[in-house]
């Protein structure tokens, strides 16, 4: 047995306090409390129903609950709308404090944070596989399925394996217009889809430091598609200021110790990392996006859970200002909450995007996962700010979604093909 | 329990996006939800069901969304087990969860083809490929997993746990 002063990443750290123990060892098997377990409107009626099965009445603590329907919302069909009465009941019934309706609720994993819901050190489950997001607020979270929601809303509980951890190093400066985006699809294309299989992504490094919460959030948001349990990052003077002002309960500070074991290190120089795109349909499918500009497109996406917060829409604006979206693209913009919506519009964005010629969305998650609000039809390309390209992810299994920043995508939907912004300025 | 049943094989990064696509994803009917599995990867998939009920595939195998409603989809065809190299985790958990046999194998894996037929012991941990009359020992899965599937899933098994500790 490993002594309790044996190094530890700090993914450890969180995963023994959650179990009340100092030290776990990495590849064990522990049953540990949460701080929040989250649910939309596709995963919830599902654990809603199995929930029922345990036969437990009332759910374990109506605070540590989260439940935003964002995915179908508002609500596309007839069915949809049937699977949102039964969640929006269940919650009236179980008195579920969080509980986000239409006209507060925005995508799941930019409200959570913004509500303060989420804070450093928390352990959170939720019925969504970007639910590792909130690792950029040194919290361990992750995505799990319906039935492991159901679980833990009875328990307050769930089964994890501590992961080993994957540490990358980010140093050097960014070239222009380079965001988080850029830096978590240059990864993933460095290590593939499956290269941190279970594993917690620890991101670090100088670079780390200096990116806004926005892009490391868009960083966290895509360990998965590494195959990633957590995309994990230290608290900083950033994130408490972040958290701060949002927080109604103490957290808890963990830092990896020196000496902590890691799988494996990463160095990467970010002086060379060009703005990427990820070609159909795998999101380690990473290129550069000047070397695609032969790519003509029919759509173009800025939203999502990944790219769809404030310093993307700036971004996208100070693109779009003045100019017009190509007569042969439909320019769909998705503010990801009602408040970054709301910022959006204060600082001007939201005009300039209606003057260019782009349609701006309530918050939903839409196209991104071929919902509604941007199907595509078969045949068709789009360059998407979303983080997933699979065959069919947003609409007709002969369509294609190619990944980018919010730059990329401003630039592709004024040229008609994948563009840079120089080319547009 | 002991499985005998013919093969269909696919190949690396299978997404839960082919295996059940998110405009079916409003419902949680299980009937509704097997009458769509895996329409985007291989349109023949019901044909194939006929006299085939064991899945083999490569690496990362159910990567990307965590739906729930993918394992349940393949459970409710009649899909009685899958063999894969690697498994994505959420949906290696949710199989568990819910009861759905799954099995890493990368040796095996990469040694059963198309249309083969196996025989799986999962008590005692063997797949023979009676086919090309291979043998392969399974790891052993762990104590805590092997409760969980043999109370039928992670709800029975909770529901156990919660009376007992009363
Ligand atoms: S925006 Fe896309 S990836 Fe994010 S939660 Fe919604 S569907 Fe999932």
């Amino acid at each position: 047995m490993a002594a309790n002063n044996t190094p530890q990443t700090m993914a450890q750290k969180i995963l023994a306090y959650h179990c009340g123990r100092d030290y776990v060892n990495t590849g064990e098997l522990i049953n540990a409390s949460l701080d929040l377990v989250l649910g939309n409107d596709i995963t919830m009626p599902l654990a809603i129903e199995e929930f029922k099965k345990i036969g437990v009445g009332r759910v374990f603590d109506d605070k540590k609950i989260a439940i935003v329907p964002d995915h179908f919302t508002p609500n596309k069909d007839i069915k949809s709308a049937q699977q949102c009465k039964f969640v929006r009941n269940f919650a009236k019934n179980q008195d579920i404090k969080n509980y986000f309706e239409i006209g507060q609720m925005g995508i799941e994993h930019a409200l959570l944070p913004e509500k303060g819901l989420v804070l450093p050190g928390d352990l959170v489950i939720g019925a969504d596989s970007h639910t590792c997001t909130y690792g950029a607020l040194g919290a361990a979270s992750t995505g799990v399925g319906s039935t492991d929601v159901a679980v833990a809303m009875a328990t307050g509980s769930a089964w994890f394996m501590v992961p080993e951890s994957i540490k990358f190093e980010y140093s050097g400066s960014l070239k222009p217009w380079v965001t988080g985006k850029d830096l978590i699809l240059y990864t993933i294309g460095l290590i593939g889809v499956d290269g941190a299989l279970y594993m917690s992504m620890e991101f670090t490094g100088t670079v780390i430091k200096n990116l806004s919460m926005d892009s490391r959030f868009t960083m966290c948001n895509m360990a998965i598609e590494a195959g990633g349990k957590f995309g994990i990052m230290e608290v900083d003077s950033k994130t408490e200021e972040f958290v701060k002002p949002r927080a109604s309960r103490p957290f808890k500070i963990f830092r990896s110790d020196n000496g902590a074991n890691y799988y494996k290190h990463y160095e990467i120089d970010c002086s060379k990392i060009e703005l990427q795109v990820a070609k159909p349909h795998l999101p380690s499918n990473a290129a550069n996006a000047k070397d695609l500009s032969n790519i003509s497109i029919d759509q173009a996406v800025i939203g999502s859970c990944t790219n769809g917060r404030i310093e993307d829409l700036r971004i996208a604006a100070e693109i779009f200002a003045g100019r017009k979206v190509d007569n042969t693209v439909r320019a769909i913009i998705i503010p990801a909450t009602q408040n970054i919506y709301l910022e959006a519009l204060e600082k001007g964005y939201i005009k300039t995007f209606v003057e260019s010629g782009c349609v701006v969305s309530t918050p939903t998650c839409g196209p991104c996962l071929g919902g509604h609000m941007g199907i595509l039809a078969e045949g068709e390309r789009a360059v998407s700010t979303t983080n997933r390209n699979f065959v069919g992810r947003m609409g007709h299994p002969k369509s294609e979604v190619y990944l980018s920043g919010p730059a990329v995508a401003a630039a592709s939907a004024i040229m008609g093909r994948i563009a840079v912004p120089e080319e547009v300025l | 329990m002991i499985i005998r049943d013919k093969v269909i094989k696919y190949g690396n990064n299978v997404d839960t996006d082919v295996i059940i696509p998110a405009r079916y994803l409003n419902t949680t009917d299980e009937a509704e939800l097997a009458s769509h599995c895996f329409e985007d990867l291989d349109p023949d998939f019901s044909k194939k069901l006929k006299d085939r009920k064991i899945i083999v595939a490569g690496d990362n195998f159910g990567c990307g969304s965590s739906r729930e409603h993918a394992p349940i989809s393949i459970k409710a065809s009649g899909v009685k087990l899958i063999i894969a190299k690697t498994f994505a985790r959420i949906f290696f958990r949710n199989a568990i969860n819910i009861g759905l046999p799954v099995i890493p194998d990368a040796i095996a894996a990469s040694n059963i083809n198309d249309g083969d037929e196996l025989e799986v012991d999962l008590d005692s941990g063997f797949i023979k490929n009676i086919t090309s009359k291979k043998q392969f020992k399974i790891n052993p899965v762990p104590e805590f997993i092997q409760g969980i599937i043999s109370s039928g899933g992670y709800i029975n098994y909770t529901k156990t746990k919660l009376k007992t500790n009363k």
